[in-house]
């Protein structure tokens, strides 16, 4: 359904990536990729460790540069973009879900929620009732004041997607989210994520390596050696 | 602003979530400020009451003294100051300064000296009424002389011109002398007769006027308890006793408005006139002024000296500083990856560390600056004298903390501000 979109909110043509450990060590992780997400899809990239998704997720979310290719970012060319556009463009299009939470701890869960709008410049109240709004939303109203290491690993994780959807952004990149986490908590993480794509229009970006999870997903990426292998649309597991 | 605010709440937070660690980081700047205060402080007061105990001795105040020549003697190959005596030889009433002298002082420099002191010490005695008694020591005193050295009184009056010219035995004693030796009022005791010993004489004395005792001169007279004050009688009446005619110095006060350094130059230029044909004696003037503001240069050396000690360890508080913020940055890499994410650029994650590393500072410094006044008020307290830090050099000390803060926390914000975001997003 989604790919009859047209607008094409991400778009990556023949991205190389290499890293550098010395020069006759010269390692390619990523063997030109071509790939287009559009507006509201939820996609998933499947691949075994070692496959270069990590890496592929790292340039889709901005934190590393390619090597060489084209990105095109909902309409920016990352390319012409300096590290402080990059900076804003992470706090504002894309919002991050990562299998170890990355919480900042000493700090309680509505001030973790608060953390991008603070970058972004929302005063003090406003990003305080968001931020309530938010953990509601994911089922933590309850423990807004708790520090991370008060938390579950499952409630960790719905404090980290409130978060990844503090300012709003289209793109919200998990990468792996239920890896540390039991099946049964798994399940409530990847509920909440079929809620905001189809509730909030949110294009979701899932790595993981679970066929099973990514069986839901609409359109699913394999992804292997650097090089897509293939796609197929998903859906059906529901 | 608002990200200046948020990040003095992060940088609490996190000093919060490592009590001990930030207590024993901002002890080095704890030490260094608090020292730095306390030392300004007791030099400072050091400063001021010296310096003010010799304003009241009169800052126009020129002393001009007889002394030994001391070119030939020092002069000499060998070097031995007393090997020849007819070289030397003990001052004499031939050379000391004549009233002649000061007349033609008092005559050719009319315009810029008020007045011409001149005191001499006739010795000290304990004084007998009854049970009680009272340690004295008797100076004879022109008229003059308190035109230079002001007193307070409080009964009775100076000496009148009479008095003071026709050797009379009366006398200017303080208001302990006679709480000593009688009690009761002060007014009662103007008029009464005391006899001293002095050098095996009796002589017999008539109060005729109290004065305040001054607190100051018991740093030189030593315990409260027993306190020697100065009974001031006649010059002319000292003279008498001593059977002396001349002086062995004299205070000049200067006209004021009058650069009283100058005048001393000029004064020892003239009077070293006298003493052209003398080959053991000749004068000296030093004017009060230029020796406050000698001991004030030196006091300020000092002062100064132990500060740039001071100045060291805050110096290596500050370093201890920039140690723990590396220390910290490096266990908050994770946390640093993680902003980075979330939108903070650079300069947000560089202006979080320097807030956080200045917060350190200023907390270490208020609390550096609270126990150096405590500090500062202890030891001036020991030293006998009562202390006050300027505002200055606590605005100053709060200052230095924050630029510390600044210095020292920069490299660290800068090392983190720099992190690779995935390299500090996967560190374990």
């Amino acid at each position: 359904m989604a790919q009859k979109q047209d607008t094409s909110i991400l778009h990556l043509s023949n991205i190389i990536k290499r890293f550098y450990i010395g020069k006759p060590n010269e390692l390619q992780i990523l063997n030109g990729i071509n790939l287009d997400v559009y507006e509201g899809e939820f996609v998933s990239i499947v691949g075994a460790s070692g496959s270069g998704k990590t890496t592929l997720m790292n340039v889709i979310g901005l934190l590393d540069r390619p090597t060489e290719g084209k990105y095109i970012i909902d309409g920016v060319d990352i390319d012409e973009a300096t590290d402080k556009e990059l900076s804003y463009i992470r706090n504002q299009k894309i919002g991050f879900v990562f299998q170890t939470y990355n919480l900042v701890s000493k700090t309680n869960a509505i001030k973790n929620v608060e953390l991008p709008m603070l970058y972004a410049g929302v005063p003090r109240k406003e990003r305080t009732n968001r931020a309530q709004e938010l953990l509601e939303l994911v089922g933590m109203g309850e423990r807004m004041k708790h520090l991370p290491e008060e938390l579950s690993g499952g409630q960790k994780q719905r404090v980290a997607i409130a978060r990844s959807m503090a300012n709003d952004p289209a793109i919200i990149l998990a990468d792996e989210p239920t890896g540390a986490l039991d099946s049964k908590t798994g399940r409530v993480v990847m509920d909440l994520f079929h809620k905001l794509n189809r509730e909030q229009g949110k294009t979701i970006l899932l790595i993981t390596h679970s066929n099973e999870l990514a069986d839901e997903t609409d359109r699913i990426i394999t992804i292997k050696d650097g090089n897509i292998m293939g796609e197929k649309a998903g859906g059906w597991n529901l | 602003m608002m990200m200046i605010t948020e990040n003095i709440r992060m940088a609490l937070t996190s000093l919060k979530a490592n009590k001990s660690r930030a207590v024993l980081t901002m002890l080095g700047i704890i030490i260094g400020i608090a020292s730095v205060i306390a030392i300004m402080t007791v030099g400072n007061s050091l400063t001021l009451s010296v310096s003010s105990a010799m304003q009241s001795m009169g800052a126009n105040n020129i002393t001009v003294s007889v002394q030994r020549q001391s070119s030939e003697t020092e002069e000499r190959e060998d070097g031995i100051v007393f090997g020849s005596v007819s070289k030397t030889r003990s001052v004499t009433e031939d050379d000391y300064i004549t009233d002649e002298m000061i007349y033609q002082l008092l005559q050719d420099f009319s315009d810029s000296i008020e007045a011409i002191s001149v005191s001499e010490s006739v010795g000290s005695a304990s004084v007998k009424s009854g049970k009680n008694t009272a340690s004295i020591q008797v100076q004879g005193v022109s008229q003059g002389y308190f035109t230079a050295n002001d007193i307070t009184m409080i009964a009775g009056s100076r000496f009148s011109s009479k008095e003071s010219t026709g050797a009379k035995n009366v006398a200017l004693v303080t208001d302990r002398f006679v709480d000593d030796l009688y009690g009761g009022s002060y007014a009662d005791a103007v008029g009464k007769d005391f006899s001293v010993e002095l050098n095996g004489q009796t002589v017999e004395y008539t109060i005729v006027g109290i004065y305040e005792y001054e607190e100051s001169e018991v740093g030189i007279n030593g315990s409260s308890d027993n306190v020697t004050t100065t009974c001031y009688i006649p010059l002319t009446t000292a003279q008498d006793f001593n059977h002396s005619k001349n002086y062995s110095s004299i205070s000049v006060i200067a006209t004021v408005g009058i650069d009283s350094e100058e005048l001393a130059t000029k004064i020892e230029t003239y009077l070293k006139g006298y003493y052209r044909s003398n080959q053991y004696f000749t004068v000296g003037a030093y004017s009060m002024a230029s020796m406050v503001s000698a001991l004030n240069d030196i006091m300020g050396n000092i002062t100064m000296a132990i500060s740039i000690i001071a100045g060291i360890a805050l110096l290596v508080g500050g370093i201890g500083v920039m140690n723990i913020m590396l220390v910290s940055i490096t266990e908050r890499t994770r946390e640093i990856g993680t902003r980075k994410a979330l939108g903070a650029t650079n300069s947000s994650i560089r202006m979080q560390f320097i807030i956080e590393a200045m917060i350190i500072c200023l907390i270490g410094g208020i609390i550096g600056i609270i126990l150096g006044i405590m500090l500062g008020a202890a030891g001036a307290g020991l030293l006998g004298y009562s202390a006050s830090p300027t505002i200055s050099s606590i605005l100053g000390s709060m200052a230095f903390s924050l630029a510390i803060g600044i210095f020292f926390g920069y490299y660290p914000a800068n090392k983190a501000a720099k992190m690779n975001p995935i390299d500090a997003l996967r560190y374990e």
